[in-house]
């Protein structure tokens, strides 16, 4: 029998949930609505809600001082990229992890999972320092290597977990059709592993796509991504609120618009496998 | 062709020693089953043979060329999964026709081979659907038609009765003794239902902790069983076993007697003892009997005779059907 719930409890639970949802989206609507007021309305020690004149300008100004397109073409090489390659190497390795495991197969998940635990600045002097000596600084392979790095482990866990789910039987039963590893794995496993694999692909994508640190660090004006983007607004000299919104819009916009229409998977992908 | 030969093959996982040395001989064209207890190593001799474990140490040869150390992809034997192991996004079509792609064979001819064995199998009329969208006895036959389409140099079956219902077992099991008949090919059936062993094999292999028991015909392991475990593993309901003075009396250690070996009385014999539970199966009736002094007996009788709980009744062993065995379970 299902579980009575008592309309008071309903009620209560659904604005409770209104109300957090709309408490984490305030930013985002902060911002949206503040790319399209002037600079001065925007720091007006009165706020506005809605802007008063509602302008495009910020747009234009922003695109005229750093150009957004060449920085969005960055952010879609770099994350479609890493996550690509990532797959790449993450497949067969997760496949290897899942099936045809050794003693130190799950040591070696840890120890994966282990380097997300540091914090980035612990290794952001060698690794700018081997970038400064492969002059791999400020160019989009170079970045798209690092953040193929810095996704692995994550890619890895996540198509471990999905392929664990798998009957190793099927795989054996490929193997006894005469399928040789390639055939099993192209044939069988990613076709079977197709929502896991998507999911991976989605998170993966996002996480390359808002990631700050090492796009700030390790690139300047050619190989930026749109995260580098942002922050060339936020400058110490004066604020420009209007002008760093329209551009935190400009971001984010095709992320959210990827993240709305791939909930679902997004979801998956975030559980890791967990609900079927 | 499709002889198979193990020799003195051994296999451990880490330090635990699953089978410790086996050697058979079998020939082309036989069906051989496994049979044995539960976690016996059964199916890890059966994925030896298929390649999906390594050998530790020891031989196997396919129509005597040594493939101890092919892939299974390399040594031409098909197997069906108790878990029927269909792939689940190819339809019924596809699937049967994955392992002629995996062999890259022309379209037109898969299409052919496709065609056959699914009329063969009766499974026309499924071919566009997944395996989802199907029975577990349609599933089976899809998994036999997987296996046929090849033409392999033998057929290994895992279990591939035991998920289905108790009738169509016994229709499934009809139909692949008939398909042996069928395509004279090489089958190995490993199974713990010893019925479906006696009814399916050429012979039998029994199987006890990694040790074959006994390798024979049906008839030979019932009528000379090589020791008191396969006799007590072949025939159903169990043979009955004896120790102490009742089998020094017939120069053995103990002696055994199966259920339908015994003249029933109600008023003389051998053995007195009172009817516990009766168990009347219409064509024959199972009598479990509590003797004085020998423990507990399965008695077969036929259907006719009815007997009730707490009956005074009286078994002698047929004379010419005791088996006898020494201190260590051998026959004598
Ligand atoms: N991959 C493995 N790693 C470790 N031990 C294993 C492995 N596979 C099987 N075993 C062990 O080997 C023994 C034999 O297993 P096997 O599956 O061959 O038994 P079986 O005769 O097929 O039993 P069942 O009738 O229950 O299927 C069991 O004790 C099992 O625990
Ligand atoms: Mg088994």
């Amino acid at each position: 029998m299902a579980r009575r719930v008592s309309v008071q409890t309903r009620i209560g639970f659904t604005v409770l949930a209104w109300v957090i949802a709309l408490l984490l989206f305030s930013p985002i609507l902060w911002t949206l609505l503040t790319a399209f007021k002037t600079e001065a309305e925007a720091i007006a020690s009165r706020p506005t809600f809605f802007p008063q004149n509602f302008t495009l300008e910020n747009f234009g100004a922003v695109q005229e001082r750093s150009d957004y397109f060449k920085h969005a073409i960055n952010s879609i090489l770099v994350s479609f990229g890493s996550t690509i390659l990532g797959l790449i190497i993450g497949i067969p390795a997760a496949w290897s992890m899942a099936f045809a495991p050794s003693k130190r197969t799950k040591d070696i998940l840890m120890w994966m999972l282990s380097t997300k635990m540091m914090p980035a600045v612990g290794v952001l002097i060698p690794i700018y320092l081997i970038f400064r000596d492969l002059r791999l600084l400020d160019t989009v392979h170079g970045l798209t290597l690092i953040m193929t790095l810095i996704n692995l482990p994550i890619i890895i866990w996540m198509l471990y977990t999905y392929f664990k789910e798998i009957p190793v039987d099927i795989l054996e039963a490929a193997r006894m059709d005469g399928a040789e590893l390639w055939n099993e794995i192209t044939h069988v496993l990613v076709p079977m592993a197709v929502p896991g694999i998507a999911s991976t692909l989605l998170l993966n994508v996002i996480l390359a796509w808002n990631e700050a640190f090492w796009t700030i660090t390790l690139t300047s004006g050619r190989a930026g991504t749109l995260t580098a983007f942002i922050s060339s607004f936020s400058s110490p000299q004066g604020l420009f609120l209007a002008k760093l919104s329209a551009a935190s819009l400009l971001a984010i916009a095709p992320i959210l618009l990827v993240g709305w229409f791939s909930q679902k998977q997004l979801v998956r992908g975030l559980t890791f496998g967990a609900v079927k | 062709m499709g002889s198979i030969t193990l020799e003195h093959v051994n296999k451990s996982f880490g330090e635990v020693e699953i089978i410790p040395d086996i050697s058979l001989d079998i020939e082309d064209g036989e069906f051989v089953v496994f049979v044995g207890p539960s976690g016996c190593g059964k199916s890890t001799l059966l994925r030896l043979i298929a390649g999906l474990e390594d050998t530790t140490s020891g031989k196997i040869l396919l129509d005597g060329q040594d493939v101890t150390d092919a892939p299974p992809a390399r040594r031409g034997l098909a197997m069906v999964f108790q878990s029927y192991a269909l792939y689940p996004h190819m339809s019924v079509r596809d699937n049967i026709a994955f392992p002629l792609k995996m062999a890259k064979m022309p379209q037109a001819e898969i299409d052919k081979k496709v065609d056959y064995a699914a009329r063969t199998l009766n499974l026309g009329s499924y071919l566009d659907r997944r395996p989802r969208a199907l029975s577990g006895g349609q599933r089976q036959r899809v998994a036999i038609g997987r296996a046929i389409v090849r033409e392999p140099k033998a057929f290994l079956f895992d279990e591939p009765l035991s998920n289905l219902d108790a009738a169509l077992r016994v229709n499934m099991r009809l139909e692949i003794t008939e398909l042996h008949q069928q395509l004279k090919t090489t089958m190995i059936y490993v199974t713990h239902d010893q019925v479906e062993a006696m009814t399916m094999a050429d012979r039998i292999v029994v199987l006890n902790a990694g040790n074959v028991e006994q390798f024979g015909s049906p008839l030979d392991l019932y009528k000379k069983p090589a020791n008191r475990f396969v006799a007590g593993f072949i025939g159903s309901p169990k043979m009955n076993f004896v120790d102490g003075p009742e089998a020094a009396k017939h120069n053995a250690h103990s002696i055994g007697v199966r259920p339908e070996h015994f003249k029933l009385s109600t008023t003389e014999g051998a053995w007195k003892g009172t009817v516990g539970v009766a168990e009347q199966l219409g064509s024959d009736t199972f009598l479990h009997v509590q003797t004085d002094g020998l423990g507990l007996m399965t008695i077969r009788t036929d259907g006719d005779q009815t007997f009730s709980h707490g009956d005074v009744v009286y078994l002698t062993p047929d004379p010419t059907r005791i088996y006898k065995f020494d201190a260590a379970g051998k026959a004598l």
